[in-house]
């Protein structure tokens, strides 16, 4: 009976270990769901090749659009660096200057960040059709959390 | 039927009609997202009911531990089972919102992982009931699931207050959705809530009515 027990309790130890590694991995991915552009910057060449999320604000009069190829190029910030980027393919309706997105792909070898995948991220707000657009401080602050004054 | 359950059945039907013409009909449309932003009226108190049912849970799971009582953990499971409804609600009702705005069904950012997990939990905290034969020990099992299912409830809400997600904030807590659009929110919650009651009473009967018939055939 012995041995039998030590079976169960390394099996069930083995499974322990297994289901908490997952939760682990799952949770490093999901808590750091995206990098903001400053953390790009700063941190360029560790990031370089592997495949992450980069979210900001697109730049006001940054974005270009080559309606045959499909292709747009674009800046996100977080109010302090600028991160260029290209994406080809077809952005939600909602991707727009001065709003918030999250990209997915990976930093080229040339600082542009090649996105396979745009997001827009929205805020909290919602109102009516016509009233004032919140300052961009406000903005900044529902997009990136951990820094909220 | 009960008289209880025939007030809550009416209230509640009357309820969503007048919340579902509020929501779609008479609410301006959101400014930045149009339209599609009423599936809020529908997403939003889906969880918000869905909160309150294992928020029921957690209680009576903890009374029957203590007390040990069969009515402590009937209330306990008919609870879980519609929670898991108004989840899968949200969970639905989130996908087809995210795909027109967001640009994507589905992300494993941390509010939409809680969530799903939140599912899971309570639909293995379900199927526990099912596979423990002996209902005493069945209830207790599955008012430890009960118990823990809620922290994963705690973490899911916060989670858009704590990390970096692609859902955004709580536009109720923060006090940031514009009274026209506040207003049918909380006349569907109202309707939600009392359905939800409604469930619970149909469920708990069923229950009961299980209950007796298992104690005839094994006196009979």
């Amino acid at each position: 009976m012995r041995g039998r027990n030590r079976q169960i309790l390394i099996g069930g130890l083995v499974i322990v270990t297994g289901i908490g590694y997952l939760i682990w991995a799952g949770t490093q991915q999901a808590l750091v769901y995206f990098y903001t552009p400053s953390e790009i910057q700063a941190k360029e060449g560790e990031r370089m090749g592997k495949r992450i999320r980069l979210g900001g604000l697109v730049v006001e009069g940054s974005l270009t659009h080559a309606p045959e190829t499909l292709s747009y190029a674009f800046q996100l910030t977080d109010g302090g660096a600028r991160i260029p980027v290209r994406f080809k393919g077809i952005p939600p309706d909602l991707f727009k200057e001065g709003a918030g997105a999250i990209v997915e792909g990976q930093m080229g070898a040339d600082g542009v960040f090649d996105a396979d995948l745009i997001m827009a991220k929205h805020n909290e707000e919602y109102r009516p059709p016509s009233g004032d657009r919140p300052p961009p401080q406000e903005l900044y602050r529902s997009l990136i959390k951990g820094e909220r004054s | 039927m009960d008289r209880l359950g025939v007030t809550l059945g009416l209230g509640a039907g009357a309820l969503v009609v007048a919340g579902l013409w509020m929501g779609l009909v008479q609410a301006p449309p959101d400014a930045v997202q149009g339209e599609v932003q009423r599936i809020m009226y529908l997403h939003v108190p889906s969880i918000l009911t869905a909160y309150l049912a294992f928020t029921v849970v957690l209680v009576c799971s903890i009374g029957y531990l203590v007390r040990g009582t069969r009515g402590w953990d009937r209330l306990a499971h008919a609870s879980a089972e519609v929670g898991v409804v108004f989840t899968a609600i949200t969970l639905f009702t989130g996908a087809i919102w995210g795909k027109p705005t967001w640009g994507v069904w589905w992300t494993w950012d941390a509010r939409l992982t809680g969530t799903a997990v939140l599912f899971l939990v309570y639909l293995g905290y379900l199927m526990l009931r099912s596979v423990v034969e002996d209902q005493d020990r069945a209830g207790r099992f599955a008012a430890v699931v009960g118990i823990l299912g809620f922290f994963d409830m705690i973490f899911t809400h916060m989670a858009v207050e704590w990390f970096r997600t692609l859902h955004q904030p709580s536009s109720l807590q923060r006090g940031t959705i514009d009274t026209a659009l506040r207003l049918p929110l909380y006349v569907n919650l109202l309707a939600f809530v009392v359905l939800y009651a409604y469930f619970l009473t149909r469920r708990l009967r069923l229950a009961a009515l299980d209950e007796a018939i298992e104690a005839r055939d094994l006196g009979g």
